[in-house]
């Protein structure tokens, strides 16, 4: 029998589940990097506007919601300005549902590359998901531009939490794997099931009504107090709700909802990169 | 063994044919759970066994085993469906082997129809990085080797455009550039030298050999079997997913040419034929009649007599042989004066052809009966692609005492050069 160590591949069928090939990630690192430019190069190609659409996009959401649900509604929000409730919502909404959507069809719009040549595929979302980072990020900054503005003014509702401020990268990460992690399952799942593809664009626009981005969770307290406790399972809840909490001061978040949600985040990850690590390796067979 | 760069071990690789996407989730769900709990599985066929299963797939390969060293270059020769292709996405790990194992030393890039993720949008410069890192580059060692691959590539005045710009041929000279100049250990083509001017291919293959003779291996595929007998040092043969033949390239070559019957009684009628051919008028047998072997001598005359029915009248019938070099590609034509034959009649003729300025070496025959349309074009009433094989036999007497290369020089011997005069110069 040969030794596996004289050899840099050994090629085998597929027997364990486990076979996860983080090593090989790490050594395509250059492509992630080179993915991502290609995103940003491509993606505002042969528009008028080109990048400021990253911030139209948000802003115009943002009114949006602030029109339809803070005005004509008439929703609650913490007492916050309505502006910069929303905008928080949806800015982290948009950055979720990114990373979601667009790393859900990896194998689907990439079979013709995959097909031909090998990489680890898991360059692929990841890339996808970087760049709905630093997307998020230019948003991020108006969003900090404005909540200073407003918490200059005298007599501001809007108190940013430091000692909760310095939680934003932990809550981005766990937002951004929270993303992945749902986004590759489905990936993986629509290789053989094609009708979830349809799915996901419903999914989560039904998703983000079940969570507070166009109200506040405090508001599912008061007026449905016995759905409170399922409603915070909802992992993207406390992560919002937290978010909230430290830039703007309003509502607060429980620990505990917290601690589950990053355990649910943990569990998805850990689900979502074993199914994508069996799929990737015979799905051209398949697809 | 330092050499071994590539070990394919008893690979095995089965599909599953028929419609693959028909399962539902529902339907998958409870098979699976049936089988968490040891029961039957609920949709599979009632009474289905393993081996009506069996019936469903296809065995793309079969324990194929195959040792590649530094320095090799190996041709890859077989049919449509034999198994090339499943065999190089396997060594490319685009998929898995469904048994076996397979061994690799080093880096392998792949040239499985190059231009693999090339975005029309970026410039060639971003494409060579982004190629570069799909290939398993990193950025600086795609920087490093950026402008021998620009150079390579000839297009150096529009490296800067975007390659939706380009044409087709300036993509794959870029295409080519970059894969080529990665120095893989194992560098995998598959006919990629479709396209691209002539000039470019004797470039590709001259930069593939290069390869090979730095110690690296090249992995060649491709139907076009001059380039392959030109480039390879060694050849393998796969049939219907089967390993049957690892050595020379000629040895490859001749068993993709045909194993042509080398008997001197051919029956013809049981050969297969091109869709509506024999049907009106067809060739039943093909007697040998001056030789005791296949042989012949350079400048012979080779006999046969060719047995036929008709059920149609053609009073202008005509016999054509088209020969078939070690290349498998068309040698030489010959045809008969026109003859004729009556509708419900069996028809024999006897025929002489003239073997002369053909080389030595050995010859497929393809044989077809047809008439010539006022357009001056051949119409076909019967075609035998592969009626067999003749030898025509070495004597460098015949060419004044040179030895015959057809790899050099061709199939057809010109008559000598005829020196006119000569003077001596001051």
């Amino acid at each position: 029998m040969h030794e596996d160590k004289h050899w840099d591949i050994v090629i085998r069928p597929r027997r364990r589940w486990l076979d996860i090939d983080i090593k090989g990630v790490y050594q395509y690192r250059d492509l992630i990097w080179l993915l991502v430019k290609r995103y940003f190069t491509l993606i505002y190609r042969q528009t008028v506007l080109g990048p400021l659409w990253v911030l139209l996009q948000p802003l115009l959401t943002t009114t949006i919601f602030t029109v339809v649900f803070g005005t004509i509604a008439g929703l609650p929000t913490d007492g916050m300005p309505k502006f910069l409730f929303y905008m928080a919502g949806s800015i982290l909404w948009q950055f979720f549902s990114g990373c979601l959507t667009s790393t859900s069809n990896t194998f689907i719009s990439n079979r013709n590359l995959f097909g031909k040549v090998y990489f680890p595929r898991l360059c692929m979302p990841i890339s996808t998901v970087v760049s709905q980072l630093l997307n998020f990020l230019v948003q991020f900054a108006v969003f900090v531009g404005l909540v200073a503005v407003y918490a200059l003014q005298p007599g501001t509702a809007v108190k940013p939490n430091g000692a909760l401020i310095t939680l934003t990268p932990l809550l981005l990460l766990q937002l951004a794997l929270l993303g992945l992690g749902f986004g590759i399952i489905v990936s993986a799942l629509t290789t053989r099931y094609r009708d979830l593809a349809m799915l996901v664009g419903f999914g989560t626009h039904l998703w983000m009504y079940f969570s507070p981005v166009t109200y506040s969770s405090s508001m599912v307290s008061q007026r449905f107090p016995q759905w409170a406790r399922l409603y915070q399972l909802n992992p993207i809840t406390p992560i919002i709700d937290l978010f909230r909490a430290a830039w703007l001061g309003a509502g607060s978040a429980s620990a505990r909802y917290m601690g589950i949600s990053a355990g649910l985040t943990l569990l998805v990850l850990f689900l979502g990169v074993m199914l994508f690590s069996h799929t990737e390796k015979t799905f051209m067979d398949t697809v | 063994m330092e050499d071994r760069v590539l070990e394919i071990d008893n690979v095995s690789k089965e599909y599953r044919l028929g419609q693959l996407n028909g399962r539902t989730l529902q339907a998958d769900v409870a098979s699976w759970f049936a089988r968490l709990r040891g029961l039957e599985d609920p949709n599979s066929k009632i009474g289905a066994d393993p081996a009506r299963i069996r019936g469903e797939t296809l065995m793309a390969l079969r324990d194929v085993s195959l040792n590649v060293n530094r320095g090799d270059a190996l041709a890859i020769v077989g049919r449509n469906g034999a198994g090339k292709s499943t065999l190089l996405k396997l060594i490319s790990r685009i998929t898995l082997p469904t048994r076996g194992e397979i061994r690799i030393r080093g880096k392998v890039a792949s040239l499985l129809e190059i231009g693999t993720g090339f975005h029309p949008d970026l410039t060639g410069r971003d494409n060579i990085y982004l190629n570069g890192a799909i290939l398993g580059m990193s950025r600086a060692e795609t920087a490093a080797r950026m402008k021998r691959i620009i150079e390579f590539s000839e297009i150096e005045p529009f490296i800067d455009t975007p390659v939706k710009r380009y044409s087709s041929g300036m993509y794959v000279k870029l295409a080519f550039a970059v894969a080529a100049n990665l120095s893989p250990d194992i560098l995998i083509c598959d006919e990629v030298l479709a396209v691209g001017d002539l000039a470019f291919q004797q470039k590709c293959l001259s930069k593939m050999r290069d390869v090979a003779q730095e110690g690296r291996a090249v992995l060649y595929v491709s139907h076009n079997l001059r380039t392959v007998a030109e480039l390879c040092n060694r050849g393998v043969f796969l049939d219907a997913g089967r390993l049957t033949c690892d050595g020379t390239v000629d040895r490859a070559i001749e068993l993709y040419g045909g194993t042509g019957a080398r008997d001197l009684d051919r029956d013809l009628n049981a050969l297969p034929r091109p869709k509506r051919r024999g049907e009106a008028i067809r060739m039943h047998t093909m007697r040998i009649t001056n030789t005791e072997s296949i042989e012949y001598e350079m400048d012979g005359v080779m006999r046969f007599a060719l047995e036929g029915t008709a059920t149609i009248s053609e009073p202008l019938l005509r016999l054509r042989v088209t020969l078939f070099g070690s290349l498998a590609s068309p040698a030489a034509m010959t045809q008969s004066p026109p003859f004729e034959v009556r509708a419900g009649e069996r028809f024999k003729i006897d025929i002489a052809m003239p073997l002369d300025g053909l080389s030595p070496g050995e010859y497929g025959m393809k044989l077809s009966l047809l008439a010539l349309t006022p357009q001056g074009k051949s119409s076909y009433y019967d075609t035998v692609e592969d009626a067999g094989k003749f030898i025509i036999s070495e004597d460098p007497a015949v060419n004044d005492g040179f030895r015959w290369s057809v790899r050099k020089w061709g199939n057809f011997r010109m008559n000598p050069l005829q020196l006119q005069s000569q003077e001596v110069l001051p």
